[in-house]
């Protein structure tokens, strides 16, 4: 119960320190640190999509940039065809560009879910190490896709010049956008957390325990997973939109293996299966890469440094640490 | 006479050259135990394990209330009202008990596509779950996780949760195995509590347990069935002596 409540003190600080950061840079005028904390919330996000397969369903995907780039090819192409004034598809319906906000996230949402209902179908079918190259595999298969796509300028990616207008709010203020991806960040933890808590959360938590026990009750493993696979997925393919949409560019490096082991490095970092820690794991991940990044390039030598120390010492990562094990009933 | 729940006819599985089961046709009544006994590596837990599915026989089939569900999934003969233990039990080990006994409750109900409403709480879930942990002696140590449960715990939980599937029929794969004596005891009497609801086919090694409970009682040697019959048959038989109560 105290570990519990231990938990749930520090969610609640994570939460708030992450507020707090661009509220304070907004006080002191340094719109960049701004954008930095929007950075920390749209990976996270990508890291809360993909802890839901992970870290409650047992499922090592590494190939969760697939859904991020997807996501954001989704949302900026349509941006693209906005700006253009040109229509991205004639046939067989025309559908035109946009840059009406919640079109685009409703794109990412689809494209990135129907792509990982296809790539679950398959993968699933595998465990282990199979389960891990074969999803890997495919996100490769899409990275190289979007490389040879001349429309869409290849491996140059497409400068995107619109920002995208969500009803009553300024999306090109930064503090708002932040706001925005801070709102829906904090949407997909309470969605996990209503997921993970409720019948088939429990049905995907004994999959990653025991799948024969799963299969043995009368539930078959394989729905389970894939569906939650798909979440997972759309989750992540949202945080590709919004990434899009801050960068103001696209390209298919959001596309590469090296994301979809920095989504799988927020997890771990943070905490597999601790709903906050991709905040964590997000945060720490950028906060090597700008301050000890702006010493030396090998920065990521620290964090291979620290993600060994977590794996060996510290399984349930920086929330483990701080809170204790995870709590089951 | 009544027809029987469970039929097995002809089955058949090797592994390589090892003939595991051998023409095995038995069959299991309402409302009846029948046991299944034989020594170490004759086959039985193979044979239960065709039966759940976990195992897809060489040949022959399995029948069950009128239907051959040979070709059927783990999870679809669970469905038909097929349960069973293991005899190496096989939770959810970081749930507690009651969690456990909980989703198969869920299951029974086809209730797993729910995503919104938390379980905790769900009384809908805890009070048929409750009612079997306290079937089985376990309401006490409900919510403790599985893994502080003792081997016998863990056992009595295994038979919870197959319970919470209302079966028709149970495949108990030696649930006294590794029982104190007064484990094993309270294991006999809630299976004798049992058996005018769930017919049982039941491995054990436990001689007093098998002869106290059993209707009809089979001998498994080498893949094989070498006699069947009423309890007082197969005490009797002189071939069952020999190859296996070892008198
Ligand atoms: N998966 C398997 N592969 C190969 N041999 C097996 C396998 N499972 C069981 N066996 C063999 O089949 C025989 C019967 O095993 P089992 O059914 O476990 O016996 P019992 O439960 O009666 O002790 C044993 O000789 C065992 O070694
Ligand atoms: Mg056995």
């Amino acid at each position: 119960m105290l570990e519990m409540r231990n938990e749930t003190y520090l969610n609640v600080g994570i939460a708030l320190l992450l507020l707090a950061v661009p509220l304070g840079a907004w006080v002191m005028d340094e719109s960049y640190y701004i954008t930095v904390a929007s950075r920390v919330a749209i990976l996270a996000l990508a890291g809360v999509g993909l802890n839901l397969a992970l870290g409650f369903g047992g499922m090592v995907s590494f190939g969760h940039a697939a859904f991020f780039g997807l996501g954001g090819y989704a949302a900026g192409v349509l941006s693209h065809h906005a700006f253009e004034g040109s229509v991205f598809l004639n046939w067989p319906v025309t559908i035109d560009g946009s840059d009406a906000t919640l079109t685009l996230w409703f794109a990412a949402i689809l494209l990135s879910g129907a792509v990982a209902a296809i790539i679950g179908m398959i993968s699933l079918r595998t465990s282990g190490v199979y389960f891990i190259m074969i999803t890997l595999a495919f996100a490769q298969m899409i990275y190289y896709l979007a490389i040879s796509l001349p429309t869409y300028n290849g491996e140059d990616g497409l400068p995107l010049y619109l920002r995208s207008s969500l009803p009553g709010l300024d999306m090109s203020d930064d503090l708002t956008f932040f706001f925005v991806c801070y709102a829906l960040l904090l949407l997909a933890i309470f969605l996990s957390v209503r997921i993970v808590g409720s019948r088939f959360g429990a049905a995907l938590e004994c999959a990653r325990q025991n799948e024969t026990r799963l299969s043995a009750i009368g539930i078959a493993p394989y729905p389970v997973k894939l569906t939650a696979f798909v979440f997972s997925a759309m989750i992540t393919g949202l945080a590709g939109a919004l990434f899009v949409e801050l960068n103001g560019f696209v390209s298919p490096s959001i596309l590469s293996w090296h994301l979809s082991g920095e989504i799988m490095i927020f997890v771990i970092l943070g905490g597999v299966g601790r709903f906050y820690g991709p905040i964590v794991g997000a945060a720490l991940f950028i906060v090597l890469e700008t301050v000890i990044g702006g010493y030396t390039e090998r920065w990521q030598l620290f964090l291979g440094i620290i993600l060994l120390g977590v794996v060996l010492f510290a399984r349930g990562g920086v929330i483990g640490l701080l809170a204790g094990k995870a709590r089951h009933d | 006479m009544t027809e029987p729940l469970l039929v097995l006819d002809g089955l058949q599985k090797s592994f390589g050259a090892l003939r595991a089961t051998d023409d095995v046709s038995l069959d299991v009544a309402p409302a009846s135990i029948h046991a299944l006994i034989g020594p170490n590596g004759a086959g039985k837990s193979t044979l239960i394990a065709q039966i759940a599915g976990t195992l897809k026989p060489n040949a022959g089939s399995v029948r069950f209330l009128d239907k051959d569900i040979t070709g059927h999934s783990v999870p679809k003969r669970a469905q038909l009202g097929l349960g069973r233990t293991f005899q190496v039990s096989s939770l959810a080990m970081a749930f507690s008990a009651l969690r456990n006994v909980m989703l198969a409750v869920q299951a029974r109900q086809h209730s797993t596509f729910r995503f919104w409403r938390p379980v905790r709480g769900d009384r809908s879930l805890i009070e048929p779950a409750m009612a079997q942990l306290e079937r089985v002696g376990l309401a006490e140590r409900a919510h403790l996780p599985v893994t502080a449960l003792s081997h016998g715990e863990r056992r009595q939980l295994e038979l919870a949760v197959a319970l919470a599937l209302e079966p028709k029929v149970l495949l108990l794969d030696e649930p006294m195995a590794g029982l104190g004596g007064e484990d094993s005891q309270r294991m006999t009497e809630v299976l004798i509590s049992l058996r005018q609801d769930v017919a049982m086919l039941l491995v054990e090694h436990d001689m007093d347990a098998v002869f106290r409970l059993a209707d009809r009682i089979s001998v498994l040697v080498y893949g094989r069935v070498i006699a069947s019959g009423s309890v007082a048959d197969i005490r009797a038989s002189q071939e069952v002596r020999d190859a296996y109560l070892g008198e």
